[in-house]
Protein backbone atom coordinates (compact mmCIF):
# COMPACT_ATOMS: atom_id res chain seq x y z
CA UNK A 1 0.00 0.00 0.00
CA UNK A 2 1.41 3.36 -0.96
CA UNK A 3 1.11 6.43 1.20
CA UNK A 4 -1.19 9.07 -0.22
CA UNK A 5 -0.44 12.69 0.53
CA UNK A 6 -3.34 14.07 2.54
CA UNK A 7 -4.95 17.07 0.99
CA UNK A 8 -7.51 18.90 3.14
CA UNK A 9 -9.27 19.86 -0.05
CA UNK A 10 -10.30 16.20 -0.45
CA UNK A 11 -11.95 16.11 2.96
CA UNK A 12 -15.64 16.75 3.48
CA UNK A 13 -15.58 19.16 6.42
CA UNK A 14 -18.83 21.05 5.95
CA UNK A 15 -20.72 19.09 8.60
CA UNK A 16 -17.88 19.38 11.10
CA UNK A 17 -17.47 23.12 10.57
CA UNK A 18 -21.20 23.66 10.78
CA UNK A 19 -21.29 21.77 14.06
CA UNK A 20 -18.46 23.85 15.52
CA UNK A 21 -20.08 27.08 14.35
CA UNK A 22 -23.36 26.13 15.98
CA UNK A 23 -21.57 25.32 19.23
CA UNK A 24 -19.90 28.72 19.11
CA UNK A 25 -16.45 27.21 18.70
CA UNK A 26 -15.41 28.52 15.34
CA UNK A 27 -11.87 27.68 14.37
CA UNK A 28 -9.66 30.68 14.79
CA UNK A 29 -6.06 29.82 14.08
CA UNK A 30 -3.36 31.93 12.53
CA UNK A 31 -3.10 29.71 9.47
CA UNK A 32 -4.86 29.53 6.11
CA UNK A 33 -7.96 27.36 5.88
CA UNK A 34 -6.95 23.97 4.52
CA UNK A 35 -3.41 24.06 5.91
CA UNK A 36 -2.22 21.38 8.32
CA UNK A 37 -2.23 23.70 11.39
CA UNK A 38 -5.78 24.74 10.53
CA UNK A 39 -6.84 21.11 10.15
CA UNK A 40 -5.26 20.33 13.52
CA UNK A 41 -7.26 23.17 15.07
CA UNK A 42 -10.46 21.72 13.58
CA UNK A 43 -9.69 18.30 15.02
CA UNK A 44 -8.83 19.81 18.41
CA UNK A 45 -12.06 21.78 18.46
CA UNK A 46 -14.05 18.65 17.59
CA UNK A 47 -12.34 16.70 20.38
CA UNK A 48 -13.09 19.47 22.83
CA UNK A 49 -16.71 19.57 21.67
CA UNK A 50 -17.12 15.81 22.03
CA UNK A 51 -15.91 15.92 25.62
CA UNK A 52 -18.42 18.55 26.78
CA UNK A 53 -22.02 18.33 27.87
CA UNK A 54 -24.08 20.36 25.41
CA UNK A 55 -26.41 21.93 27.97
CA UNK A 56 -24.13 22.78 30.88
CA UNK A 57 -20.72 22.98 29.21
CA UNK A 58 -19.31 20.67 31.90
CA UNK A 59 -17.25 17.61 31.08
CA UNK A 60 -19.58 14.93 29.77
CA UNK A 61 -19.79 11.29 30.78
CA UNK A 62 -17.20 10.28 28.19
CA UNK A 63 -14.66 12.80 29.43
CA UNK A 64 -15.43 11.85 33.02
CA UNK A 65 -14.61 8.21 32.33
CA UNK A 66 -11.28 9.14 30.75
CA UNK A 67 -10.42 11.37 33.73
CA UNK A 68 -11.39 8.89 36.42
CA UNK A 69 -9.38 6.11 34.77
CA UNK A 70 -6.33 8.39 34.77
CA UNK A 71 -6.94 9.32 38.38
CA UNK A 72 -7.16 5.67 39.44
CA UNK A 73 -3.82 5.13 37.78
CA UNK A 74 -2.29 8.03 39.71
CA UNK A 75 -3.70 6.84 43.01
CA UNK A 76 -2.32 3.35 42.40
CA UNK A 77 1.12 4.61 41.41
CA UNK A 78 1.60 7.61 43.67
CA UNK A 79 -0.71 6.78 46.57
CA UNK A 80 -2.20 10.25 46.46
CA UNK A 81 -5.59 10.54 48.12
CA UNK A 82 -8.41 11.26 45.68
CA UNK A 83 -12.08 11.87 46.28
CA UNK A 84 -15.06 11.31 44.02
CA UNK A 85 -18.29 13.12 44.81
CA UNK A 86 -21.63 12.28 43.27
CA UNK A 87 -24.13 15.14 43.53
CA UNK A 88 -27.81 14.95 42.69
CA UNK A 89 -30.36 17.75 42.57
CA UNK A 90 -33.09 17.16 45.16
CA UNK A 91 -36.65 16.80 43.87
CA UNK A 92 -35.63 17.71 40.33
CA UNK A 93 -38.64 15.99 38.83
CA UNK A 94 -40.88 18.35 40.75
CA UNK A 95 -39.07 21.33 39.18
CA UNK A 96 -39.71 19.93 35.70
CA UNK A 97 -43.32 19.08 36.52
CA UNK A 98 -44.09 22.42 38.15
CA UNK A 99 -42.18 24.91 36.00
CA UNK A 100 -41.59 22.98 32.78
CA UNK A 101 -38.50 21.52 31.15
CA UNK A 102 -36.93 24.84 30.07
CA UNK A 103 -36.92 25.82 33.74
CA UNK A 104 -35.38 22.46 34.58
CA UNK A 105 -32.63 23.17 32.07
CA UNK A 106 -31.97 26.52 33.71
CA UNK A 107 -31.66 24.84 37.10
CA UNK A 108 -29.20 22.32 35.63
CA UNK A 109 -27.13 25.15 34.19
CA UNK A 110 -27.15 27.12 37.42
CA UNK A 111 -26.11 24.11 39.49
CA UNK A 112 -23.39 23.27 36.97
CA UNK A 113 -22.02 26.81 37.20
CA UNK A 114 -22.10 26.75 41.00
CA UNK A 115 -20.28 23.42 41.12
CA UNK A 116 -17.63 24.57 38.67
CA UNK A 117 -17.24 27.73 40.68
CA UNK A 118 -16.23 26.09 43.94
CA UNK A 119 -13.57 23.62 42.84
CA UNK A 120 -9.91 23.98 41.91
CA UNK A 121 -8.79 24.11 38.26
CA UNK A 122 -7.32 20.61 38.62
CA UNK A 123 -10.70 19.15 39.64
CA UNK A 124 -13.15 17.75 37.11
CA UNK A 125 -16.84 18.52 37.31
CA UNK A 126 -18.93 16.38 34.98
CA UNK A 127 -22.56 15.94 34.18
CA UNK A 128 -22.89 12.24 34.91
CA UNK A 129 -26.44 11.88 33.65
CA UNK A 130 -29.83 13.54 34.08
CA UNK A 131 -29.62 15.67 37.21
CA UNK A 132 -26.60 13.83 38.58
CA UNK A 133 -23.12 15.36 38.62
CA UNK A 134 -19.77 13.79 39.39
CA UNK A 135 -16.73 15.60 40.72
CA UNK A 136 -13.22 14.17 40.78
CA UNK A 137 -10.89 15.83 43.29
CA UNK A 138 -7.30 14.63 42.86
CA UNK A 139 -4.88 15.02 45.74
CA UNK A 140 -7.64 15.77 48.23
CA UNK A 141 -6.55 14.86 51.77
CA UNK A 142 -9.20 12.86 53.67
CA UNK A 143 -9.32 15.56 56.35
CA UNK A 144 -10.59 18.10 53.79
CA UNK A 145 -13.12 15.89 52.01
CA UNK A 146 -16.10 16.82 54.09
CA UNK A 147 -15.20 20.50 54.05
CA UNK A 148 -15.03 20.62 50.26
CA UNK A 149 -18.26 18.69 49.78
CA UNK A 150 -20.04 20.85 52.34
CA UNK A 151 -18.83 24.01 50.61
CA UNK A 152 -20.25 22.76 47.32
CA UNK A 153 -23.57 21.79 48.89
CA UNK A 154 -24.06 25.12 50.66
CA UNK A 155 -23.01 27.12 47.60
CA UNK A 156 -25.75 25.52 45.51
CA UNK A 157 -28.38 25.93 48.21
CA UNK A 158 -27.53 29.54 48.97
CA UNK A 159 -29.23 31.15 46.01
CA UNK A 160 -32.54 30.18 44.37
CA UNK A 161 -32.50 29.89 40.58
CA UNK A 162 -34.45 32.50 38.69
CA UNK A 163 -36.29 30.56 35.98
CA UNK A 164 -38.69 33.27 34.82
CA UNK A 165 -39.35 36.90 35.74
CA UNK A 166 -40.40 36.83 39.37
CA UNK A 167 -40.07 33.03 39.63
CA UNK A 168 -37.25 31.84 41.89
CA UNK A 169 -36.86 28.13 42.46
CA UNK A 170 -35.03 27.05 45.59
CA UNK A 171 -32.54 24.30 44.72
CA UNK A 172 -30.62 21.94 46.97
CA UNK A 173 -28.34 19.02 46.24
CA UNK A 174 -27.40 15.84 48.05
CA UNK A 175 -23.80 14.72 47.88
CA UNK A 176 -22.21 11.30 48.40
CA UNK A 177 -18.50 10.69 48.28
CA UNK A 178 -15.78 8.08 48.59
CA UNK A 179 -12.00 8.18 48.57
CA UNK A 180 -10.09 5.90 46.22
CA UNK A 181 -8.20 3.23 48.14
CA UNK A 182 -4.63 4.49 48.11
CA UNK A 183 -1.88 2.44 46.44
CA UNK A 184 -4.50 0.08 45.13
CA UNK A 185 -5.51 -0.28 41.51
CA UNK A 186 -9.19 0.26 41.96
CA UNK A 187 -11.81 0.37 39.25
CA UNK A 188 -13.99 3.23 38.13
CA UNK A 189 -17.31 1.36 38.49
CA UNK A 190 -16.56 0.32 42.07
CA UNK A 191 -15.32 3.74 43.09
CA UNK A 192 -18.42 5.39 41.64
CA UNK A 193 -20.62 2.74 43.21
CA UNK A 194 -19.16 3.50 46.63
CA UNK A 195 -19.78 7.22 46.21
CA UNK A 196 -23.25 6.48 44.86
CA UNK A 197 -24.08 4.41 47.92
CA UNK A 198 -23.26 7.44 50.06
CA UNK A 199 -25.45 9.58 47.81
CA UNK A 200 -28.36 7.23 48.46
CA UNK A 201 -27.62 7.51 52.15
CA UNK A 202 -27.69 11.33 51.91
CA UNK A 203 -31.04 11.11 50.11
CA UNK A 204 -32.44 8.66 52.62
CA UNK A 205 -31.33 10.78 55.55
CA UNK A 206 -33.40 13.68 54.29
CA UNK A 207 -31.56 15.25 51.32
CA UNK A 208 -29.62 18.55 51.16
CA UNK A 209 -26.68 16.96 52.96
CA UNK A 210 -23.27 15.39 52.50
CA UNK A 211 -22.43 11.77 53.27
CA UNK A 212 -18.88 10.51 52.81
CA UNK A 213 -17.84 6.89 53.17
CA UNK A 214 -16.19 6.48 56.57
CA UNK A 215 -12.54 6.48 55.53
CA UNK A 216 -11.02 4.83 58.58
CA UNK A 217 -12.65 1.52 57.85
CA UNK A 218 -9.67 -0.33 56.43
CA UNK A 219 -7.12 1.26 58.68
CA UNK A 220 -6.15 -0.30 61.93
CA UNK A 221 -5.74 2.23 64.72
CA UNK A 222 -3.10 2.15 67.44
CA UNK A 223 -5.73 1.21 70.05
CA UNK A 224 -6.90 -1.69 67.92
CA UNK A 225 -3.33 -2.89 67.56
CA UNK A 226 -2.79 -2.44 71.28
CA UNK A 227 -5.74 -4.67 72.07
CA UNK A 228 -4.83 -7.14 69.31
CA UNK A 229 -1.39 -7.73 70.77
CA UNK A 230 -2.48 -7.57 74.38
CA UNK A 231 0.39 -5.56 75.74
CA UNK A 232 2.53 -2.64 74.71
CA UNK A 233 5.32 -4.94 73.55
CA UNK A 234 4.63 -4.19 69.91
CA UNK A 235 4.65 -0.45 70.23
CA UNK A 236 8.07 -0.36 68.64
CA UNK A 237 6.50 -1.51 65.41
CA UNK A 238 4.57 1.68 64.96
CA UNK B 1 -15.46 -20.35 49.42
CA UNK B 2 -12.94 -17.55 49.07
CA UNK B 3 -9.47 -17.97 50.52
CA UNK B 4 -7.90 -14.63 51.39
CA UNK B 5 -5.39 -13.18 53.83
CA UNK B 6 -4.70 -9.47 53.75
CA UNK B 7 -0.97 -10.04 53.82
CA UNK B 8 0.87 -11.92 51.09
CA UNK B 9 3.22 -14.80 51.73
CA UNK B 10 1.23 -16.44 54.52
CA UNK B 11 0.55 -19.60 52.54
CA UNK B 12 -2.78 -18.77 50.97
CA UNK B 13 -2.18 -20.62 47.72
CA UNK B 14 -0.44 -23.46 49.56
CA UNK B 15 -3.48 -23.89 51.82
CA UNK B 16 -5.92 -23.59 48.89
CA UNK B 17 -4.17 -26.28 46.86
CA UNK B 18 -3.65 -28.73 49.70
CA UNK B 19 -7.10 -28.18 51.16
CA UNK B 20 -8.52 -28.89 47.70
CA UNK B 21 -6.55 -32.15 47.63
CA UNK B 22 -7.77 -33.08 51.12
CA UNK B 23 -11.39 -32.34 50.19
CA UNK B 24 -11.06 -34.38 46.97
CA UNK B 25 -9.69 -37.28 48.96
CA UNK B 26 -12.86 -37.10 51.03
CA UNK B 27 -14.97 -37.54 47.91
CA UNK B 28 -15.78 -33.91 47.21
CA UNK B 29 -15.70 -32.50 43.70
CA UNK B 30 -13.43 -29.47 44.04
CA UNK B 31 -12.42 -26.66 41.70
CA UNK B 32 -9.74 -24.14 42.59
CA UNK B 33 -10.08 -20.90 40.70
CA UNK B 34 -7.09 -18.62 40.56
CA UNK B 35 -8.82 -15.40 41.49
CA UNK B 36 -5.48 -13.63 41.90
CA UNK B 37 -6.00 -12.32 38.42
CA UNK B 38 -3.00 -10.06 38.25
CA UNK B 39 -0.35 -12.25 39.77
CA UNK B 40 -1.39 -15.82 39.35
CA UNK B 41 0.82 -18.43 40.99
CA UNK B 42 -1.35 -21.44 41.55
CA UNK B 43 0.29 -22.88 38.44
CA UNK B 44 3.68 -22.45 40.10
CA UNK B 45 2.59 -24.23 43.28
CA UNK B 46 1.07 -27.10 41.32
CA UNK B 47 3.82 -27.23 38.71
CA UNK B 48 1.34 -26.94 35.88
CA UNK B 49 2.06 -25.44 32.50
CA UNK B 50 -1.38 -24.83 31.09
CA UNK B 51 -1.83 -24.16 27.40
CA UNK B 52 -5.31 -22.81 27.92
CA UNK B 53 -6.17 -20.41 30.74
CA UNK B 54 -8.92 -18.12 31.95
CA UNK B 55 -7.37 -15.44 29.78
CA UNK B 56 -8.21 -17.43 26.65
CA UNK B 57 -11.77 -17.90 27.87
CA UNK B 58 -12.10 -14.17 28.54
CA UNK B 59 -10.80 -13.30 25.09
CA UNK B 60 -12.97 -15.92 23.42
CA UNK B 61 -10.02 -17.98 22.20
CA UNK B 62 -11.11 -21.08 24.08
CA UNK B 63 -14.15 -22.69 25.63
CA UNK B 64 -14.51 -22.75 29.39
CA UNK B 65 -14.40 -26.58 29.33
CA UNK B 66 -10.95 -26.57 27.79
CA UNK B 67 -9.58 -24.33 30.54
CA UNK B 68 -10.72 -26.53 33.44
CA UNK B 69 -7.71 -28.74 34.04
CA UNK B 70 -7.12 -31.75 36.26
CA UNK B 71 -4.64 -31.00 39.06
CA UNK B 72 -2.33 -33.52 40.73
CA UNK B 73 -4.42 -33.80 43.91
CA UNK B 74 -7.52 -35.13 42.15
CA UNK B 75 -9.26 -31.77 41.93
CA UNK B 76 -9.76 -29.35 39.03
CA UNK B 77 -8.18 -25.97 38.49
CA UNK B 78 -9.02 -22.93 36.47
CA UNK B 79 -5.81 -20.96 36.09
CA UNK B 80 -5.62 -17.30 35.30
CA UNK B 81 -2.51 -17.26 33.11
CA UNK B 82 -0.01 -14.46 32.99
CA UNK B 83 -1.96 -12.61 30.30
CA UNK B 84 -4.46 -11.78 33.00
CA UNK B 85 -2.31 -8.97 34.34
CA UNK B 86 -4.39 -6.61 32.23
CA UNK B 87 -7.40 -7.70 34.29
CA UNK B 88 -5.89 -6.54 37.55
CA UNK B 89 -8.22 -3.65 36.88
CA UNK B 90 -11.67 -4.77 37.78
CA UNK B 91 -13.72 -3.66 34.82
CA UNK B 92 -17.38 -4.47 34.51
CA UNK B 93 -16.48 -6.94 31.74
CA UNK B 94 -14.19 -8.84 34.09
CA UNK B 95 -16.89 -8.87 36.74
CA UNK B 96 -19.51 -10.15 34.31
CA UNK B 97 -17.18 -12.76 32.86
CA UNK B 98 -16.15 -14.07 36.27
CA UNK B 99 -19.76 -14.17 37.40
CA UNK B 100 -20.83 -16.04 34.28
CA UNK B 101 -17.98 -18.54 34.64
CA UNK B 102 -18.73 -19.25 38.28
CA UNK B 103 -22.42 -19.67 37.53
CA UNK B 104 -21.59 -22.15 34.81
CA UNK B 105 -19.24 -24.32 36.85
CA UNK B 106 -21.21 -24.15 40.10
CA UNK B 107 -23.50 -27.14 39.51
CA UNK B 108 -20.60 -29.43 38.70
CA UNK B 109 -18.63 -29.00 41.92
CA UNK B 110 -19.26 -29.38 45.63
CA UNK B 111 -16.57 -26.86 46.51
CA UNK B 112 -15.16 -23.97 44.54
CA UNK B 113 -12.15 -22.39 46.20
CA UNK B 114 -11.34 -18.88 45.06
CA UNK B 115 -7.65 -18.29 45.68
CA UNK B 116 -7.54 -14.51 45.91
CA UNK B 117 -4.65 -12.10 45.73
CA UNK B 118 -3.03 -10.46 48.72
CA UNK B 119 -4.30 -7.17 50.05
CA UNK B 120 -7.74 -5.63 50.05
CA UNK B 121 -7.93 -4.45 46.45
CA UNK B 122 -11.13 -4.24 44.47
CA UNK B 123 -10.39 -7.49 42.67
CA UNK B 124 -9.92 -9.30 45.97
CA UNK B 125 -13.05 -7.76 47.48
CA UNK B 126 -15.03 -8.62 44.38
CA UNK B 127 -13.79 -12.21 44.31
CA UNK B 128 -14.63 -12.58 47.99
CA UNK B 129 -18.07 -11.08 47.40
CA UNK B 130 -18.85 -13.98 45.06
CA UNK B 131 -18.27 -16.56 47.77
CA UNK B 132 -20.74 -17.96 50.29
CA UNK B 133 -17.99 -18.42 52.84
CA UNK B 134 -14.68 -16.71 53.51
CA UNK B 135 -11.59 -18.40 54.85
CA UNK B 136 -8.96 -15.97 56.12
CA UNK B 137 -5.42 -17.31 56.33
CA UNK B 138 -3.18 -15.71 58.95
CA UNK B 139 0.08 -16.52 60.67
CA UNK B 140 1.05 -15.63 64.25
CA UNK B 141 3.27 -12.82 62.93
CA UNK B 142 2.03 -9.40 64.09
CA UNK B 143 2.01 -8.00 60.54
CA UNK B 144 -0.08 -10.91 59.28
CA UNK B 145 -2.49 -10.59 62.20
CA UNK B 146 -2.88 -6.86 61.63
CA UNK B 147 -3.59 -7.36 57.93
CA UNK B 148 -5.95 -10.25 58.63
CA UNK B 149 -7.80 -8.02 61.08
CA UNK B 150 -7.99 -5.20 58.51
CA UNK B 151 -9.40 -7.65 55.97
CA UNK B 152 -11.95 -9.00 58.44
CA UNK B 153 -13.00 -5.45 59.29
CA UNK B 154 -13.51 -4.49 55.64
CA UNK B 155 -15.43 -7.68 54.88
CA UNK B 156 -17.71 -7.11 57.86
CA UNK B 157 -18.39 -3.45 57.18
CA UNK B 158 -18.44 -3.44 53.37
CA UNK B 159 -19.82 -6.88 52.56
CA UNK B 160 -21.93 -7.43 55.67
CA UNK B 161 -20.14 -10.65 56.56
CA UNK B 162 -21.22 -11.90 59.97
CA UNK B 163 -19.24 -15.16 60.02
CA UNK B 164 -15.67 -15.55 58.86
CA UNK B 165 -13.57 -18.71 59.03
CA UNK B 166 -9.99 -18.49 60.16
CA UNK B 167 -7.07 -20.81 59.62
CA UNK B 168 -3.79 -20.03 61.34
CA UNK B 169 -0.78 -21.18 59.36
CA UNK B 170 2.78 -21.64 60.65
CA UNK B 171 1.87 -22.05 64.31
CA UNK B 172 4.78 -22.91 66.60
CA UNK B 173 2.69 -25.16 68.82
CA UNK B 174 -0.83 -26.52 68.72
CA UNK B 175 -3.27 -24.28 70.53
CA UNK B 176 -1.63 -21.12 69.23
CA UNK B 177 -4.41 -20.86 66.63
CA UNK B 178 -6.99 -20.68 69.40
CA UNK B 179 -5.09 -17.89 71.13
CA UNK B 180 -4.87 -15.91 67.90
CA UNK B 181 -8.54 -16.37 67.13
CA UNK B 182 -9.28 -15.15 70.66
CA UNK B 183 -7.14 -12.06 70.21
CA UNK B 184 -8.73 -11.23 66.86
CA UNK B 185 -12.23 -11.88 68.17
CA UNK B 186 -11.60 -9.61 71.14
CA UNK B 187 -10.63 -6.67 68.90
CA UNK B 188 -13.52 -7.44 66.54
CA UNK B 189 -15.99 -7.39 69.45
CA UNK B 190 -14.66 -4.09 70.66
CA UNK B 191 -14.12 -2.18 67.40
CA UNK B 192 -15.94 -3.91 64.53
CA UNK B 193 -19.18 -5.36 65.84
CA UNK B 194 -20.37 -2.00 67.28
CA UNK B 195 -20.17 -0.62 63.70
CA UNK B 196 -22.52 -3.33 62.50
CA UNK B 197 -25.47 -2.36 64.67
CA UNK B 198 -26.59 -4.34 67.68
CA UNK B 199 -25.35 -7.52 69.34
CA UNK B 200 -27.41 -9.68 66.98
CA UNK B 201 -25.25 -8.39 64.14
CA UNK B 202 -21.95 -9.27 65.83
CA UNK B 203 -19.22 -10.77 63.69
CA UNK B 204 -18.09 -14.24 64.66
CA UNK B 205 -14.68 -15.67 63.82
CA UNK B 206 -14.56 -19.44 63.61
CA UNK B 207 -11.22 -21.18 63.91
CA UNK B 208 -11.39 -24.02 61.42
CA UNK B 209 -7.77 -25.11 61.57
CA UNK B 210 -4.20 -24.50 62.55
CA UNK B 211 -1.27 -25.71 60.50
CA UNK B 212 2.07 -26.14 62.30
CA UNK B 213 5.37 -24.92 60.95
CA UNK B 214 6.82 -28.01 59.28
CA UNK B 215 10.01 -28.41 57.27
CA UNK B 216 8.05 -30.70 54.94
CA UNK B 217 6.01 -27.71 53.78
CA UNK B 218 9.08 -25.87 52.58
CA UNK B 219 10.29 -28.98 50.83
CA UNK B 220 6.97 -29.59 49.09
CA UNK B 221 6.85 -25.98 47.90
CA UNK B 222 10.41 -26.13 46.59
CA UNK B 223 9.65 -29.41 44.79
CA UNK B 224 6.42 -27.88 43.57
CA UNK B 225 4.41 -30.81 44.82
CA UNK B 226 1.33 -31.08 46.94
CA UNK B 227 2.19 -31.78 50.54
CA UNK B 228 -0.82 -34.11 50.70
CA UNK B 229 0.76 -36.24 47.95
CA UNK B 230 4.38 -35.98 48.99
CA UNK B 231 4.17 -36.54 52.74
CA UNK B 232 0.55 -37.20 53.73
CA UNK B 233 1.66 -38.32 57.19
CA UNK B 234 3.52 -35.18 58.23
CA UNK B 235 2.11 -32.85 60.88
CA UNK B 236 1.12 -30.05 58.46
CA UNK B 237 -0.62 -32.47 56.06
CA UNK B 238 -2.56 -34.00 58.96
CA UNK B 239 -3.60 -30.53 60.08
CA UNK B 240 -4.91 -29.72 56.60
CA UNK B 241 -6.81 -33.01 56.70
CA UNK B 242 -8.41 -31.90 59.95
CA UNK B 243 -9.26 -28.57 58.35
CA UNK B 244 -11.08 -30.42 55.55
CA UNK B 245 -12.93 -32.57 58.10
CA UNK B 246 -13.99 -29.47 60.01
CA UNK B 247 -15.30 -27.79 56.86
CA UNK B 248 -17.30 -30.87 55.93
CA UNK B 249 -18.67 -31.44 59.41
Amino acid sequence: MSTVELSPADLQLQVALQLLKQAGREVSVDAPAGSTPWLQAVVDALCELSSRDALTGLANRRQFEVTIAREIDRVARAGEPALVLMADIDHFKAVNDTYGHPAGDQVLKAVAAALQDCVRPMDTVARYGGEEFAIILPNCPPAFGHLVAERIRSKVGRRPVNVAPGVDVPVTISIGGAFAPQWVRSSAPLWIERADRQLYRAKAEGRNRVCLEPAAVCQVSAEEKGLLFGTSQFQDLE
Amino acid sequence: MAVTSGKGGVGKTFISANLAAALSRRGERVLVLDADLGLANLDVVLNLHPKITLHDVFTGKAELEEAILPAPGGFSVLLAGSGMVEYSRLTSEVRDQLLAIIDKVKPRFDYILLDTGAGISDVVLFAVSLADQVLVVATPEPTSMTDAYATIKVLATQQSRRAIKLVVNQVGRLGEGRTIRGQLQQVVDRYVSPLLGGPSEALKLELVGEVPTDTAVREAILRRQLLMDMLPGCAAAKAIGLLADKLLA
